[in-house]
């Protein structure tokens, strides 16, 4: 590698590779103006400079990078699986279904989309991949009710994990909104501490819209924790450098693929080498 | 989150306290500030610095009204650049074709394929009185076919029978030939999502082009999308002859700015624009509409 010193055409370059990750322009800036801080006008390899953006980047996900953990005196630990429409709510339930069945776990799934076509149908599929007993309601029932159902029964079963799936809800429809509460209300008649987790679902491929998701759905249900998905794709995911560092929301895992074995632990340095473009 | 570009431009304007003819360094100073809005909205970055060439070369010397700040004139110029780009003329979906016209609709998983055919089949059944089938190509996402079936249902448009382990191409065909047979005006070809990099599933879409020959292969993306529209815009573009773009949850609060991303690196015209969950939700594409809201205006 040639060495060259470190000016303001090559900050500007690696800052042009922050903003194309989807990293959003006061994050990329601000981890530019650190990096010029302490190497401008030193001789840098275009490898080592990447590789220092990386190390700064991991220094923030680290901390949360968390997977989730499920708690085995809570029978069942309720998992509330939320997001807008189509970044991967319920695949990423089928995909953690088989986690817990691999662990062992007894797992209850809940189809709580009780909107959109075919989403019961497709959640039931994924509970046959993954051996696990779907609760549904009829067509276009109440999803509240549905979700206290499903619990009574996980409970009744001696169930460790229950996942319950969501509609696709925009943040910015209140109505929606108040939806997803009511479903949170009504679960915690039964138990109060529950949902014990709720997990926001994000798509890789999501640029800046994905703060205001996140913003909105923390502030009205309460999220504990994200997913990203897609990240099988050519986007890489960087906003989620900016959630990290404006949220500290635990990172559980990411998504790449759409069988029942594409989901990964979150690991906050592979995560960073790959927004660098390095190996 | 965004105080709106006028604002910051009124800002930057002050500072320099300029009148008469739009200088070279103050249309720079103010174009920072555009660039910074443009990307806050997800335009791509090629297709920013492309865009901030073009309305800096309108802008640079150009008198300013007396009527109008500085600032006013330059967020003027940027806008109309913008929607040009964007394309002034709407350009419905073309069904100029011996009948049945194939439609096929192409994109990344999750971005409202599925939803958007049933909603076009709707709008083309009740508003354009065609008779319009829909065929589920998708034999991969559970329940996928079943989705499109009760959309069907809901909208009251025709769809394929489902044969169980029939392949996507050999599917394109039979829902040709049943098009064909029985008189349809339109077939809908609704396909599975896809990344663009994923090697197999691009050559299957690529061999679905090859059979039917559609007349409008429209790629439907998600409004919230960011930076990598335009790595997913130019593959499909290349690999499967886009005609046409639909953006999806435009009844959303993203910015949008893949919309000009997209049009920028393919050329191809927004047609449609989706902005519900329901089967009526699907609107024309106002390219004014979406660029003050990329400028936050
Ligand atoms: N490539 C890829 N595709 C994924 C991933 N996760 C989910 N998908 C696909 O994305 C599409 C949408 O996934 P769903 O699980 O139905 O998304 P959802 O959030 O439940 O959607 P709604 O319920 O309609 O809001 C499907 O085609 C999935 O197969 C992933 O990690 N990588
Ligand atoms: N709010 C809103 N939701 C939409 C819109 N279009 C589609 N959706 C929702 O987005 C989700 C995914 O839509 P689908 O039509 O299943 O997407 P798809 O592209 O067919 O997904 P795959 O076949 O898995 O690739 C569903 O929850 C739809 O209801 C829209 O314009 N606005
Ligand atoms: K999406
Ligand atoms: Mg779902
Ligand atoms: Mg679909």
């Amino acid at each position: 590698f040639t060495k060259r010193k470190l000016d303001d055409a090559t900050l500007e370059e690696l800052e042009d590779l922050l903003i194309q990750a989807d990293l959003g322009v006061k994050t990329a800036a601000k981890l530019t103006a650190n990096l010029a801080r302490e190497r401008f006008d030193k001789e840098v390899t275009s490898e080592e400079v990447r590789q220092a953006f990386a190390d700064d980047i991991a220094e923030i996900l680290t901390p949360v990078a968390l997977p989730l953990a499920i708690d085995p005196a809570l029978k069942p630990h309720v998992v509330l699986v939320v997001g807008v429409n189509g970044t991967g709510k319920t695949t990423t339930i089928g995909k953690l279904a088989k986690q817990f069945r691999d662990q062992k776990k007894k797992v209850v799934l809940a189809a709580g989309d009780t909107f959109r076509a075919a989403a019961v149908e497709q959640l039931k599929i994924w509970g046959e991949r993954t051996g696990c007993p779907v609760i549904a309601g009829p067509e276009n029932c109440d999803a509240a009710s549905l979700a206290f159902d499903a619990l009574k029964q996980a409970k009744a079963d001696g169930a460790d994990v229950l996942l319950i799936d969501t509609a696709g809800r925009l943040h910015n429809k209140a109505a929606l909104m108040d939806e997803l509460k009511k479903v949170i209300r009504v679960i915690a008649k039964m138990d109060p501490a529950a949902p014990h987790s709720t997990v926001l679902v994000l798509d890789a491929t999501t640029g800046q819209n994905a703060h205001a998701q996140v913003e909105t759905f923390r502030s009205m249900v309460n999220v504990t924790g994200l997913v990203m998905t897609k990240l099988d794709g050519t986007a890489r995911g960087g906003v989620v450098v900016a959630l990290a560092d404006a949220f500290g929301l635990p990172v559980h895992a990411v998504g790449v693929g759409e069988g029942a074995d594409d989901l990964r632990p979150f690991d906050a340095n592979a995560f960073a080498r790959n927004l660098m473009g390095l190996e | 989150m965004f105080d709106g570009l006028t604002g910051k431009l009124g800002d930057v304007f002050e500072r320099l306290k300029r009148r008469g003819a739009l200088s070279e360094s103050d249309v720079q100073a103010a174009m920072r500030e555009v660039r910074v809005a443009l990307l806050e909205a997800d335009v791509a970055l090629p297709v920013v610095k492309d865009f901030i060439a073009q309305a800096t070369e309108r802008a640079i010397g150009k008198e300013v009204l007396r009527s109008v700040t500085p600032g006013q004139m330059v967020v003027k110029i940027v806008h109309d650049t913008l929607v040009e780009m964007l394309g002034s003329e709407p350009e419905p979906v073309d069904l100029n074709a011996p009948a049945p016209v194939p439609i096929l609709m192409v994109g990344l998983q999750g971005s409202g394929k599925t939803t958007t055919t049933g909603k076009l089949a709707r709008r083309l059944t009740q508003r354009d009185k065609k008779k319009v089938l829909m065929a589920s190509l998708d034999v991969y996402r559970p329940a996928a076919q079943e989705q499109l079936r009760i959309l069907g249902e809901q909208t009251g448009v025709a769809t394929l029978p489902v044969v169980k382990g029939e392949q996507p191409v050999s599917i394109a065909k039979r829902a040709m030939t049943v098009g064909r047979l029985q008189g349809y005006d339109v077939v809908m070809l609704d396909t599975a999502g896809r990344l663009h990099i994923d090697e197999a599933l691009m050559a299957e879409v690529a061999a679905i082009r090859e059979t039917v020959d559609p007349h409008e292969v429209l790629l439907v993306v998600d409004a919230m999308t960011g930076q990598d529209a335009v790595n997913v815009a130019r593959t499909f573009k290349e690999r499967v002859g886009v005609t046409g773009i639909v953006m999806t949850r435009v009844d959303g609060d993203a910015r949008g700015g893949a919309a000009l991303s997209m049009r920028g690196v393919t050329g191809c015209p927004i047609k449609l624009m989706g902005v519900g969950e329901k089967m009526d939700a699907l609107e024309d594409f106002h390219p004014q509409r979406i660029a003050g809201r990329i400028l936050g205006m």
